[in-house]
């Protein structure tokens, strides 16, 4: 498995608890998985995008709401997914979620503010993670 | 893995047009297959990405078709088969940004060219064969190494 390292000299991972407070999120599922961590953000509506650049500990952004973001989180191994500008999910994709312990969380603040939040917190972009490195630095072709 | 490279598993889903809702589901259950079986997380990652999209192109421009997955050790497969109506410029497709898909289907995140060209950047080999009329074949191969 390919390690990611962010080349920052901060590395922050922030706990979904602390995506929640930063977001002032409601939690549609998964209340019992706050303290999982991430490593990387992604924001987008474009499903394509995120299935080509996510990597990492992803949290995902987005505001679509339908099944496909399900789908695309579960493809890329995404952490937890986020509904900005106050987007709902509808009973049946909590209910796909909830099967397959991905949380939920929502938040009214539009996508910008959303990933400045997050941002601002320390959480980097998943275009920042450089593949191949771990944290000493080392290649995955050197160990 | 105990499975023997001669006698490679074989996963075939049938994909219907335009069912949107259940696009998706073949490549997760290709997903849990390989985790089953216990292949390394980044190729089961770009298996899955590559059949989900793959799957995608067919529920959403094609008039239904079939995704087969045959799986060794050594090198895992996906044929996306479709019965048309084809691609008239396959080049012109290959190139991201490039779709021929109504609004509709940009607003459930997709149609916005990216299909194809996703398919290529997780593939260590992709072939695509195309026929007007007929439909199109995509052959995908992922090297586990």
């Amino acid at each position: 498995m390919p390690h990611y390292f962010f080349s920052w000299e901060e590395y922050v991972l922030l706990k979904l608890r602390e995506v929640k407070e930063l977001l002032e999120a409601e939690v549609f599922t998964g209340e019992d998985k706050l303290d999982l961590e991430v490593e990387s953000g992604f924001g987008s509506d474009l499903m394509s995008d995120v299935l080509a650049f996510a990597r990492g500990k992803v949290i995902l952004l987005t505001g679509l709401t339908n099944n496909h973001v399900i789908n695309t989180a579960t493809m890329v191994d995404a952490v937890a997914v986020v509904f900005v500008r106050g987007k709902r999910p509808g009973p049946e994709l909590i209910a796909a979620a909830e099967k397959i312990g991905l949380p939920l969380l929502g938040t009214r603040f539009i996508m910008f503010s959303s990933c400045g939040r997050l941002y601002q917190a320390g959480l980097k972009g998943c275009s920042e993670l450089r593949v191949g490195e771990n944290l000493a630095g080392e290649t995955d072709e050197e160990k | 893995m105990k499975r023997n490279s001669k006698q490679p598993l074989e996963i075939v889903i049938p994909i219907k047009m335009k069912d949107f809702k259940a696009g998706g589901d073949g490549a997760a259950r290709i997903k849990q297959v390989l985790q089953k079986i216990g292949f390394p997380p980044d190729i089961i990652r770009r298996v899955a990405i590559a059949a989900y999209e793959a799957e995608m192109n067919i529920v959403i421009n094609s008039l239904g078709g079939e995704i087969k997955a045959t799986v060794s050790t050594d090198v895992i497969t996906i044929i996306a088969r479709d019965y048309g109506p084809g691609i008239p410029d396959i080049e012109l497709a290959m190139q991201e940004g490039y779709s021929t898909a109504p609004r509709e289907i940009q607003e459930m995140g997709f149609g916005a060219g990216m299909g194809l060209p996703n398919i290529r950047r997780c593939a260590d080999r992709m072939t695509v064969e195309s026929k007007q009329g007929q439909g199109t074949t995509i052959t995908i191969e992922i090297y586990n190494r």
